[in-house]
């Protein structure tokens, strides 16, 4: 029940992109057409889940035990970027297909707050080990579902007719506002 | 080589012509989340501003002694480390600022800003300039957030920089979420349709 | 411009060197606001009781002492308010991890009789205009000078006494349930009217 809870907040209720304002920068700029922010998608769901095991391991047996925490923000920011680069061999070996589909987003993802954001997040929770997962993969499931919703959005302003100095970034921010205010109505449902 | 440009140019660019946010749309995870008001934004623009400096300032000294490969790797950690000096900086002297903002201080890290212009100014450019360019960058950034802020305190609460002006409820939607969005979307509407008038009347 | 060409060695030698210098700064900042940031803890916690309890001559962070939750899952931190050597307050630090979006700490004073005397928010992670708002007179009003044993300490759409804020429900349950774990545990450790 408590997972249940866990992910249907951090899908609906704390959406990563539209209520916490994680993952602003891909979520403008690569939602231009719908497949490429699914590819996004798929990509963040892949690489949040194992980064945000990643950090809460060395958190937990590293950080923690010698007494560095400050350190946090480095260390952290060097497992995720790490990781993107050994994702990026393994799957270039393993799987050449999810590497097609994939591979032109994983450069990206470094720089991607909401991995970095999440990987916090889950320490500041005090969440355990389970907690943790469920929290990545639900906030990776709702970064996707707010990209791919939006991206279909904007596909479909391309054709709408405005005026001049409202096309383009303007338009796509007020749709988001729209879609954000959307997902505020989720609120009562936990 | 780099075409030479005044430093009152290199400074300028930054806050207006190539304005971090506004015209470049980089940085706006923090643009967005901390500006339900103006002192939140004025906080974190000044974070990242020092942030910006001191990172440009290093990498342009070291610029040369650092092979190709593992340019962006050092990048990080340079800048990482200056984010962890702001975030200790922060916790210590403004404990109350370091609440409000709290996840997005270790996020400047990851701000395209950062990098960015570590990446695209410092790594090419002498030591003073690189400063400028940090300068006013980072200026340009907190003037963004500090606009952004002011509006949706305003119209969101009712005051400003934490002066209440009215006794009465403002328009809640604006401090929420989506009134981020909105406020950010239409100032951009605005500048664009200056830039477009601008020709017109000229000539 | 790059003069330093790419081979392993330089790229180990260099990766190693950044990193050093980065971790022996960092670790030089970290000594020095060692003792600000203890101290702006401190400051912190000092504040929050006094918002809650009055008229105290003692040090109650020095006299602090660990109680155990009820349900024995947790333990609280209670701050003695003495005059004269007289306990006089209690303030009890709280917490609830069913905010809306993370934990929620609270500084709830009482009286030796068990009446809640102040409610302060330590720190939360709520929504700006909405579950922020607990933090408002508007809203902890309603819990000053109240007994728990007489005011059913849950919102009222769940059939309790609290006025929940506006837009902001599960704010303030958690809110709720927080200044009720206080309570309960200030009851467990022999205070309160029942146990005079």
């Amino acid at each position: 029940m408590e997972y249940i809870i866990i992910i249907i907040s951090t899908i609906f209720i704390n959406n990563i992109v539209l209520a916490k304002f994680l993952g602003i920068c891909p979520f403008l700029g690569v939602s231009k057409n719908t497949s490429t922010a699914v590819g996004m998608g798929g990509a963040v769901i892949f690489v949040m889940t194992i980064a945000t095991i990643m950090t809460y391991l060395v958190q937990h047996y590293i950080l923690i035990p010698l007494d560095i925490e400050y350190l946090q923000t480095v260390t952290y920011i060097l497992v995720i970027a790490f990781l993107v680069q050994v994702v990026e061999i393994v799957l270039k070996k393993v799987s050449p297909d999810l590497y097609q589909a994939l591979g032109v987003y994983l450069p990206l993802i470094t720089t991607n707050c909401a991995i970095l954001g999440v990987a916090i997040l889950v320490i500041q929770n005090d969440f355990n080990l389970l907690q943790s997962v469920t929290f990545a993969i639900g906030n990776a499931i709702g970064f996707t579902l707010a990209i791919a919703i939006f991206s279909s959005l904007r596909e479909q302003l391309e054709n709408a007719d405005l005026p001049e100095y409202m096309q383009g970034v303007p338009a796509a921010l007020i749709t988001a506002s729209i879609l954000s205010m959307a997902f505020m109505g989720f609120a009562g449902l936990v | 080589m780099v075409k030479q440009i005044s430093n009152k140019e290199n400074f300028l660019k930054g806050i207006i012509k190539e304005n971090p946010v506004f015209v470049l749309l980089l940085g706006c995870c923090p643009t967005l989340g901390v500006t339900s008001s103006a002192i939140n934004g004025l906080g974190m623009g000044v974070a990242t501003m020092f942030v910006l400096i001191m990172s440009n300032v290093v990498i342009s000294l070291v610029k040369n002694v650092i092979p190709d490969k593992v340019r962006i790797p050092s990048f990080i950690v340079i800048i990482a480390a200056f984010v962890t000096v702001v975030q200790l900086l922060m916790e210590a002297y403004t404990p109350a600022l370091h609440e409000q903002l709290g996840l997005f201080i270790p996020l400047i890290v990851v701000n395209c800003i950062v990098l960015g212009r570590a990446e695209a100014f410092a790594s090419r450019n002498t030591l003073f300039s690189s400063m400028i360019d940090g300068l006013g960058m980072g200026v340009g950034f907190t003037f963004a957030l500090v606009l952004l802020g002011s509006i949706r305190e305003v119209l969101g609460s009712l005051s400003l920089f934490g002066f209440r002006f009215a006794e009465a409820d403002g328009m809640l939607i604006f401090i929420l979420a989506p009134g981020a969005f909105i406020t950010l979307g239409f100032i951009i509407a605005v500048m664009t349709w200056i830039k477009k008038r601008k020709p017109k009347t000229t000539s | 411009m790059a003069a330093i060409a790419s081979s392993f060695k330089n790229m180990t030698i260099t990766l190693v060197l950044v990193t050093l210098v980065a971790a022996v700064s960092m670790g030089y900042v970290f000594q020095w606001t060692k003792v600000p940031i203890a101290e702006a803890r401190l400051a912190k916690q000092l504040k929050a009781i006094e918002a809650v309890v009055k008229g105290y001559d003692n040090n109650p962070v020095l006299e602090k002492y660990k109680v155990i939750t009820p349900d024995g899952k947790d333990s609280l931190e209670f701050f003695p308010a003495k005059a004269d050597g007289n306990l006089i307050g209690m303030a009890v630090k709280t917490r609830s991890s069913k905010g809306y979006s993370g934990d929620i700490w609270l500084m709830v004073g009482f009286s030796m009789k068990g009446e809640i005397l102040k409610v302060y928010v330590v720190e939360h992670r709520e929504t700006p205009g909405l579950g922020s708002k607990m933090t408002d007179l508007k809203f902890y009003q309603q819990f000053v000078g109240k007994n728990p044993e007489q005011m059913k300490l849950k919102v009222k759409k769940d059939g309790g006494d609290v006025d929940a804020i506006s837009g902001a429900t599960i704010s303030s349950r958690a809110y709720a349930e927080a200044v009720q774990l206080a309570y309960d545990t200030f009851k467990a450790a022999n205070y309160g009217e029942a146990n005079q």
